[in-house]
């Protein structure tokens, strides 16, 4: 039982890695979405002896919102900007690829440093601090406001992880809130692409840095 | 006695590797509809290739000439320290692998040289680019056997893959399956298969591999065809003593398992290059560099297990 959980923590990191390489902006999606179900499937195998009624309903629900429902709000939101259907990384791929590799490597010296319970399954430490990493380089490196949303949610796919390091079954309040703050997000950024998107015909940050009334080519550029 | 078996086995490999690239080729004119080549084309191609004379450009001093001699070389005596089927050959010792990618590096320097020999454009494009792509494939294939040094604790090619069991694989599933996938791709990029190159183009825009040795005729040719098939083996068989790992008591039925595992492996090679494209030449390093990631993760694994 513990080989699978461990074939599916290499999965989680895996799936880190094709975030970081893959330019399409629905497959990275697909990807985000892919990872979630995993992750959430985590805890029913990472216990010992067969898992809480409580634990399997709390399983079901995140894998219908982060396998269903976010994916379906994100493309909507996708569809709806109208934008490219590339990520548009700020660095080339490759470079993501190793950055992904490095903070592996660094999260696995962290993890050995971290004075945390013994886990039952190994590299859930590891994997889910470089699986943050990941989300925090979606959010830094790619060029569209709906790669931010991605890059949060793949933290918290991370942050969900890491918890299961700590306690097998979650306090329910908890990962309760963290799911509704996460849907709210969710929600309020696929609203706000859609509003951003409207009224700038474009949805890349680096073009939002500038007031709307200081027109290009006025001023000196 | 003790030095028939190994013998045995040396000679099999090399009688037997140009059935490989006729077993890819069926396969892939199955999946296109095609009756394809007879299973032993190669070994009737070498056979008329040697009766041949060469031509050599002007252009070529003795580097040209050299190149595919000692290129097949390096790769026959590569084979003497590969296992087969989990066996040692006759020559073993501890750290061959690093003297087994050497002998690769040096077959790869030998056929860029006599490919810059000759003075055209096109090879110098495709040395460049045989260069270029062996600059990512190497690391990637180095770090995978340097994680598989570290999973088995063995320093040499026959007693890593001697130590792998059943029993590793239950327990070091991940890192193995990492490897597998890493070897795979390793394989078909210096191979010059499908994703990363088409043996069949002959078109020098996109050729990479089979562009250096355009200039090569007659027997010269021979080894370079017999060389690559060799190589095609060399990386096969690692892939199938990972994937292969029980050995029953009996040699000649190990043996022929491994054959058939042998062939299995080419049936998939061949399956895969009909069902993947070829990948746009940019994308190539794209490719190692994810083969490079599945070493290097196997190797974090397994260092921190």
């Amino acid at each position: 039982m513990h080989t699978f959980a461990e074939l599916i923590i290499v999965f989680v990191i895996l799936l880190d890695l094709a975030l970081a390489v893959t330019g399409s902006l629905s497959s990275c999606i697909r990807l985000v979405a892919m990872q979630g179900v995993v992750a959430g499937l985590l805890p029913l195998l990472a216990g010992s002896g067969a898992p809480h009624t409580r634990a399997v309903i709390f399983a079901v629900v995140i894998v219908i919102l982060k396998g269903a429902v976010f994916p379906r709000l994100l493309m909507r939101a996708r569809d709806k900007s109208g934008a490219r259907k590339d990520v548009e990384p700020l660095i080339s791929y490759p470079a993501s690829i190793l950055l992904c590799l490095g903070a592996f490597i660094a999260s696995s010296w962290l993890g050995s440093r971290l004075p945390l319970p013994q886990a039952n399954v190994a590299w859930i430490v590891p994997a889910s601090l470089s699986t943050i990493f990941t989300g925090f380089l979606l959010i830094t490196t790619r060029s569209k406001a709906i790669t931010q949303v991605l890059g949060y949610l793949v933290i918290e796919n991370g942050i969900y992880i890491f918890g299961l390091a700590l306690f097998v079954e979650q306090p329910l309040m908890v990962e309760l809130a963290i799911l509704l703050d996460v849907f709210v997000a969710v929600f309020v950024m696929g609203i706000a692409i859609f509003h951003i998107s409207r009224e700038f015909d474009h949805i890349d940050t680096a073009e939002l840095s500038e007031l709307s009334d200081w027109r290009r080519g006025e001023y000196g550029k | 006695m003790e030095i028939v078996k190994p013998l045995t086995q040396y000679l099999a490999v090399m009688l037997l590797s140009p059935l490989l690239p006729g077993v890819i080729n069926r396969v892939k004119a199955f999946f296109g509809g095609r009756r394809g080549q007879p299973l032993l084309q190669l070994y009737f191609d070498l056979y008329k290739l040697f009766l041949k004379t060469p031509v050599y450009s002007r252009t070529t001093t003795w580097v040209f000439k050299a190149g595919p001699v000692v290129g097949v070389s390096a790769l026959v005596a590569a084979l003497a320290v590969l296992p087969f089927a989990g066996r040692p050959s006759f020559l073993t010792f501890e750290g061959d692998f690093i003297f087994l990618l050497y002998l690769l590096g040096l077959a790869r320097f030998v056929t860029v040289l006599a490919a810059l020999d000759t003075g055209s454009a096109f090879e110098g494009m495709g040395a460049s680019r045989e260069m270029q792509f062996a600059v990512f494939a190497e690391p990637a294939f180095f770090l995978g056997l340097a994680a598989l040094a570290r999973v088995t604790g063995q320093s040499s090619l026959a007693g890593m893959f001697g130590a792998l069991t059943g029993d590793i694989w239950r327990t070091a599933a991940p890192v193995l399956a990492l490897l597998t996938a890493s070897l795979l791709i390793v394989l078909l990029a210096e191979n010059s298969r499908v994703p990363a190159d088409d043996p069949n183009t002959h078109l020098e825009l996109t050729m990479i591999h089979e562009v250096m040795v355009l200039d090569h005729s007659g027997p010269e040719l021979a080894y370079i065809l017999y060389g690559a098939a060799l190589k095609l083996w060399l990386f096969g068989s690692l892939i199938a003593c990972m994937v292969l790992p029980r050995h029953s008591g009996s040699w000649a039925l190990n043996s022929a398992l491994f054959i058939l595992m042998m062939l299995g492996m080419a049936v998939a090679v061949g399956v895969l290059e009909s069902i993947i494209a070829r990948l746009r030449l940019t994308k190539v390093p794209y490719l190692l560099i994810t083969a490079f990631a599945f070493s290097a993760l196997a190797l974090i694994f397994q260092m921190g297990r």
